[in-house]
């Protein structure tokens, strides 16, 4: 099973590289986006087979390594 | 008095904090490996600064399991002193011994330069040597130092007077220009709630002699000292 884990700043919470991004695509004519939020992407592979548990698993790992929860918030798919 | 000096790989400020310590303070500096379980013999704990893992992930993120660590968090909850600085500081924070997270530079940008701290709080082991609004000039040397923290931890670190040090002017006065980094509330260091635990971004260990030019530094490695022999008078006549 194969886990696909978004993590990003918690929305209120400054994002410098988005604002950099944002103010680059601005520059470049990308007069329509606002809001850019830069984050991480985490792709890994689980030897897991149920869904409930595979879900449990990467739950915990997000909460305990991947994102640190006082500044960022996470998702993920399972798939596979 | 031993001081314990942990390296982690990536570790980069260990030899200076070392240097600090045994030829600037005259006392036993001992360099601890992350692998380490066990700080037995040690009287104060430095973490110092350096990129440990490379940065992964978030600063701190990884090297707060080293093994080392478990043995950080018994140390510090039997109230041994534990110094983190710049990436010290961060895992600290990754580790939950400090509260809040460092974000990356309002500006993006590495900042390596002499800032003013302001002394907010001279009654804590790690600045007895030093006046309470006392500014000292110390080098910061990070990308990530910009302190966040929910508003009720910010309002419990004010309350209990946890910030020991603010960004200030020459002159003291804390402003927005004076804020190198985007930090809340201008945060430079932050005491844990028991007060034996500190993490400061500046690097004192950069500044603590004359022959550098500026020996601000030294007064956070004194106070220190003096506390612990304090601590130590007061254990031998009770």
């Amino acid at each position: 099973m194969k886990a696909k884990i978004h993590i990003t700043l918690k929305s209120g919470i400054l994002d410098p590289q988005g604002k950099a991004i944002e103010h680059a695509l601005e520059t470049l004519g990308f007069k329509s986006a606002s809001n850019v939020r830069m984050g991480k992407y985490v792709e890994l592979d689980l030897k897991e087979t149920t869904k409930d548990r595979a879900d449990a698993e990467v739950k915990a790992m997000c909460e305990k390594l991947l994102a640190n929860t006082i500044i960022e918030e996470y998702r993920y798919e399972l798939a596979g | 008095m031993n001081f314990g000096v942990i390296v982690f790989p990536g570790s980069n400020c260990d030899h200076d904090c070392i240097h600090v310590i045994s030829s600037v303070l005259g006392q036993k500096a001992t360099p601890v490996w992350h692998k380490e379980t066990s700080l037995t013999g040690l009287d104060a704990v430095i973490l110092p600064g350096g990129f440990s893992y490379g940065d992964y992930l978030r600063t701190g993120a990884i090297a707060r399991f080293s093994p080392v660590m478990g043995a950080v968090k018994t140390f510090a909850s039997e109230g041994g002193m534990v110094l983190g600085i710049c990436n010290g500081f961060q895992i600290l924070l990754e580790a939950g011994l400090l509260p809040g997270a460092m974000l990356r530079n309002r500006s993006l940008s590495f900042i390596c330069k002499d800032v003013h701290i302001k002394v907010e709080n001279a009654a804590t082991p790690f600045t007895g040597h030093c006046e309470s609004g006392q500014v000292l000039k110390i080098p910061i040397a990070h990308a990530d130092g910009n302190y966040y923290t929910d508003p009720v931890t910010l309002a419990a670190l004010q309350a209990n007077a946890q910030i020991i040090f603010r960004y200030c002017t020459p002159e003291g006065k804390v402003t927005l220009e004076a804020n190198p980094n985007g930090s809340l509330d201008n945060i430079a260091g932050i005491r844990n709630a028991e007060g034996n635990v500190l993490g400061m971004m500046p690097h004192p260990e950069r500044c603590a002699e004359d022959v550098l030019g500026n020996d601000a530094g030294r007064l956070i490695f004194l106070s220190m000292l003096d506390a612990l022999k304090k601590a130590m008078l007061k254990t031998a006549t009770v």
